[in-house]
C-alpha cells in the first residue's frame, strides 16, 4: 500500500532543510521497504512547526514538526505514515491545530494543501471557478461585484480596488494593462510570496479577471530579484497556463485575450511605490513620478494600467466565485475581508495568520504569537514595515483596522508585524529608519534625499548625547518636513517610525545619551 | 548551494543575449538581468553594446545600472553572500551577525575577501522573516542563521564542498 505524505517545499521550509530532508525521508523509505509517495506541497506558514510533514489519511491530514534529519529514524520507527501514531513531534489532525483552525483562510486556503504547480490540485479546491463566471459576465458588472466586496488595496494604501478598476474601464484607449507589484519590499512580510509561491494560478487567475473587468489584453508581475523561488514558480506556473488555454488568446474557448509576463526588480525597495515601479518597468531608474496623471489614467508606457498588490489580486477569484457578499460578510467598518497579517521578528509562533478585520494586535501578537519566541518581555511592535510606525504596549489594544490604526498615527501597511524585546534599543531603531531611507530613497524630491541623510546624523549627535534637547527638537522639525514635503510614502511615511521611537519611548534616546556622556566623563 | 561559473567577457555571447531582449518593450532590466547572469556582473564594454542596440546613450544605461542594488560593474568573488539587514532580522540579532561576519571575512560590505572567494552584500529583507537571521548564497536562503552556521555556512563555501540538497 502507497502511503501519501507531504513536505513543504517554500522558501522558508527550504531554508530550514526540507528538500534535504525529503531527500533522507525518501532514502529511508527505500532502505526500510515501506511504499511512500512524496508530495511538495506549498507550506500552511505555520513556521515554527516547519519543516511540517504531513500524513495523509482518510481522517485527514496529519501533522509532525518540527522535523530534523536526527527524528526521521523516530518517525519510521513508529511508522509515523499512518498518522494517528504516538510520537514527540505528532501534532494530530493539521487542520485542527488551533492557530490554523482560529484563523480565517480564504485567500490562503490552499497554501500548503496542494501542490503549488499541479493545475489539477487547483481546479479540484475551487480555482478558475471565478474565472468562468467572469467570462460569462461584461467588464461593468465585473467591476461592480468588486465595489460591491468592498476590497481595498492590500499593499499599504488601502485604496478601493473597485474604484480604481472603474477608472481603468473609464479610461479608453487601445492598450491598458495590468500590473501586479509583487515588489513585496516591506520587512516582516511574506504574504505575497506565499501566494506566488504556493499557489501561484490564484495570482494568474485574479489577473486575467482584472484584464477581463477594465479591457487589458497585456499584464506584468513586478517581482523583486530577492524572491528566486517565487520567480521560478511563477514562470513555470505561467507556462503551465498558456499550456492549458487560460493565458493567451481566446481564454477557455472565449474570444477574450489576456498575456502575462514576469519581470524582475533589481534590489530597490522604493519600485514597490507604483509610479516608480512603472517606470522600472519601462527601463528606466525608478524615479517616483508626480501624481496626477493617477497610472489609472497614464500609466505604464503612458496608457491606463491597474496597479495592484499581490493580495488584492489574489481576493479576486474568490470573490467572483463566491460573490462579493460571502467576501464583504468578513471584516468590520469600511475594513471587509480578511487580511494575511505575518508574524515576525522575534515571536515564539510566527508565520502567516489570515484573519477577518477586527481583533486587537495584542490577540495577534499573544494569542497566535505566543509572545516573544526568547521569552523576554516585548518592548515594541513596528507594524506595516520599515515605514510604519512603533507600537508600545498602550496601543496594542487597537483593533487591526486601517482606520483604527490611522487613530493611532499607525499603519497597518502589508499586513507584517515585527516584535522586539526588551533589550532593543529604540534610538537605534530610529536611526535605522532613517539610514534605510539614505540607501533607498530614489532621490527625485529634496525632502527625502537630504532630509534621511541629516535625520541619521541629528540621531547620531543625539545619541551621542550632543545637545540633546535641541537635537531633539530639531528631529522633531526635519520629520515634519519629511511628512509635509515629499513626494511620495517614501520619505512622506520614514519619520512614522521616527516620531513615534521618540515619543513613546523618549527613554532610549536620553539614556543613550547619558551613557555615551558619562562613558566620555569616566 | 550555487557556484557561479566564471565566464569571461566575451562580446559576441552578449551581443546575442542583447538581440534576444532588445525588442521587448521596457526591455533594459531583463536585459541587464540577463548579462549579469551570464557574467556575473555587468562588463563595461557591454554598455555600449546595450546603448546602440536600444538607441541610448552610455549614460542613460549607466545611469539605470547604478540606480539598482542589484546591478553589479565589478566581477564578485566566486560566491555572494548576502546578509539581511532589515528588521525582523534584526529583532533576531542580525546586527551581531553584520558585526561578526565582517571581522570574520575581514571585509565590509561591497568588499570582497583576498582569496576572491566571497563577496558580502547587505540586502533588505528575503522574506523569511519568522526565522531570521536570514542569508542568502546565490539562489539558496538560509534560516536562523547565529554566529555558529555563519561559520559552518563559511566552511562549506571555502572548502567548495557541494551539499546534498
Amino acid at each position: 500500500m502507497t502511503f501519501c505524505i507531504h513536505v513543504p517545499s517554500d522558501t522558508t521550509a527550504k531554508a530550514l532543510g526540507a528538500d534535504r530532508l525529503t531527500k533522507l525521508l525518501a532514502a529511508t523509505a527505500n532502505e526500510r521497504k515501506v511504499d511512500l509517495s512524496i508530495k511538495r506541497n506549498g507550506t500552511r506558514a505555520l513556521y515554527w512547526l516547519e519543516p511540517l510533514i504531513e500524513v495523509e489519511t482518510k481522517q485527514g491530514r496529519f501533522g509532525f514538526g518540527p522535523v530534523k534529519e536526527a527524528d526521521i529514524d523516530s518517525l519510521f520507527d513508529a511508522e509515523f505514515w499512518h498518522g494517528d501514531v504516538v510520537h514527540p513531534l505528532a501534532l494530530g489532525l493539521v487542520e485542527d491545530i488551533p492557530y490554523l483552525k482560529q484563523q480565517q483562510r480564504l485567500t490562503f486556503a490552499r497554501a500548503g494543501v496542494i501542490d503549488p504547480l499541479s493545475l489539477a490540485d487547483y481546479q479540484a479546491k475551487e480555482g478558475y471557478r471565478g474565472l468562468k463566471n467572469a467570462l460569462a459576465m461584461d467588464a461593468q458588472p465585473l467591476v461592480d461585484e468588486i465595489k460591491a466586496s468592498g476590497l481595498r488595496g492590500r499593499g499599504g494604501a488601502a485604496f478601493p480596488t473597485g474604484i480604481k478598476w472603474q477608472t481603468v474601464l473609464d479610461a479608453p484607449a487601445e492598450q491598458k494593462y495590468v500590473v501586479c507589484n509583487a515588489d513585496e519590499g516591506d520587512s516582516g512580510t511574506f504574504a505575497d510570496r506565499l501566494v506566488m509561491e504556493c499557489d501561484p494560478f490564484m495570482l494568474i487567475e485574479g489577473m486575467t479577471i482584472a484584464g477581463l473587468a477594465v479591457g487589458a489584453t497585456q499584464g506584468y508581475i513586478y517581482l523583486r530579484s530577492e524572491y528566486p523561488l517565487a520567480f521560478k514558480t511563477l514562470h513555470d506556473a505561467i507556462t503551465i497556463a498558456y499550456e492549458n488555454n487560460l493565458l493567451g488568446a481566446g481564454i477557455l474557448g472565449s474570444d477574450k485575450h489576456f498575456d502575462l509576463e514576469v519581470r524582475l526588480g533589481a534590489g530597490a525597495y522604493i519600485c514597490g511605490e507604483e509610479t516608480s515601479l512603472l517606470e522600472s518597468l519601462e527601463g528606466k531608474r525608478g524615479l517616483v513620478r508626480a501624481k496626477p496623471p493617477l497610472p489609472a489614467i497614464v500609466g505604464l508606457f503612458g496608457q491606463p494600467t491597474v496597479v495592484n498588490n499581490v493580495l488584492s489580486l489574489a481576493a479576486v477569484p474568490f470573490i467572483l466565485d463566491k460573490g462579493a457578499q460571502a467576501y464583504a460578510d468578513y471584516g468590520m467598518g469600511r475594513s471587509l475581508g480578511t487580511l494575511p497579517f505575518q508574524l515576525a521578528g522575534n515571536v515564539k509562533q510566527g508565520g502567516l495568520v489570515e484573519l477577518a478585520f477586527g481583533p486587537t494586535l495584542r490577540e495577534l501578537m499573544f494569542d497566535f504569537g505566543g509572545g516573544t519566541r526568547n521569552g523576554r518581555p516585548l518592548k515594541a511592535v513596528q507594524v506595516g514595515g520599515p515605514l510604519g510606525a512603533y507600537l508600545p504596549e498602550s496601543q496594542w489594544d487597537t483593533p487591526l483596522d486601517y482606520e483604527a490604526f490611522a487613530k493611532e498615527g499607525a499603519v497597518l501597511g502589508h499586513g507584517g508585524v515585527v516584535m522586539f524585546d526588551d533589550s532593543v534599543d529604540m534610538s537605534e531603531q530610529a536611526r535605522f529608519s532613517m539610514e534605510f531611507c539614505v540607501a533607498e530613497s530614489c532621490g527625485k524630491c529634496t525632502p527625502c534625499r537630504i532630509g534621511s541623510t541629516r535625520g541619521v546624523e541629528v540621531i547620531d549627535r543625539i545619541r551621542s548625547g550632543e545637545n540633546v534637547d535641541d537635537n531633539m527638537t530639531l528631529l522633531s522639525d526635519l520629520c515634519e518636513t519629511m511628512v509635509d514635503g515629499s513626494l511620495c510614502a517614501m520619505g512622506g511615511m520614514t519619520p512614522f517610525p521616527v516620531q513615534s521611537a521618540m515619543k513613546h519611548f523618549k527613554d532610549d534616546f536620553i539614556k543613550r545619551a547619558a551613557s555615551t556622556t558619562n562613558a566620555e566623563e569616566i | 548551494m550555487t557556484t557561479p561559473r566564471v565566464v569571461t567577457w566575451d562580446p559576441a555571447i552578449a551581443q546575442t543575449i542583447i538581440e534576444e531582449f532588445k525588442s521587448k518593450p521596457g526591455a533594459l532590466l531583463p536585459l541587464l538581468h540577463a548579462i549579469q547572469e551570464r557574467f556575473s556582473y555587468i562588463p563595461e564594454e557591454a554598455v555600449g553594446l546595450i546603448a546602440t542596440a536600444l538607441k541610448q546613450t552610455r549614460a542613460e544605461i549607466h545611469g539605470v545600472i547604478s540606480f539598482y542594488h542589484h546591478f553589479r560593474t565589478k566581477q564578485p568573488g566566486r560566491h555572494v553572500v548576502e546578509l539581511c539587514r532589515a528588521e525582523a532580522c534584526q529583532a533576531l540579532g542580525a546586527r551581531r551577525l553584520e558585526a561578526y561576519a565582517k571581522s570574520m571575512l575581514g571585509v565590509d560590505y561591497h568588499q570582497t575577501t583576498p582569496d576572491n572567494n566571497i563577496t558580502l552584500e547587505p540586502v533588505y529583507c528575503l522574506g523569511n522573516c519568522s526565522c531570521g537571521p536570514s542569508v542568502r548564497v546565490g539562489d539558496e536562503i538560509y534560516a536562523d542563521v547565529d554566529t555558529q552556521r555563519f561559520d559552518e555556512l563559511v566552511d562549506n563555501l571555502k572548502t567548495d564542498r557541494l551539499e546534498v540538497q
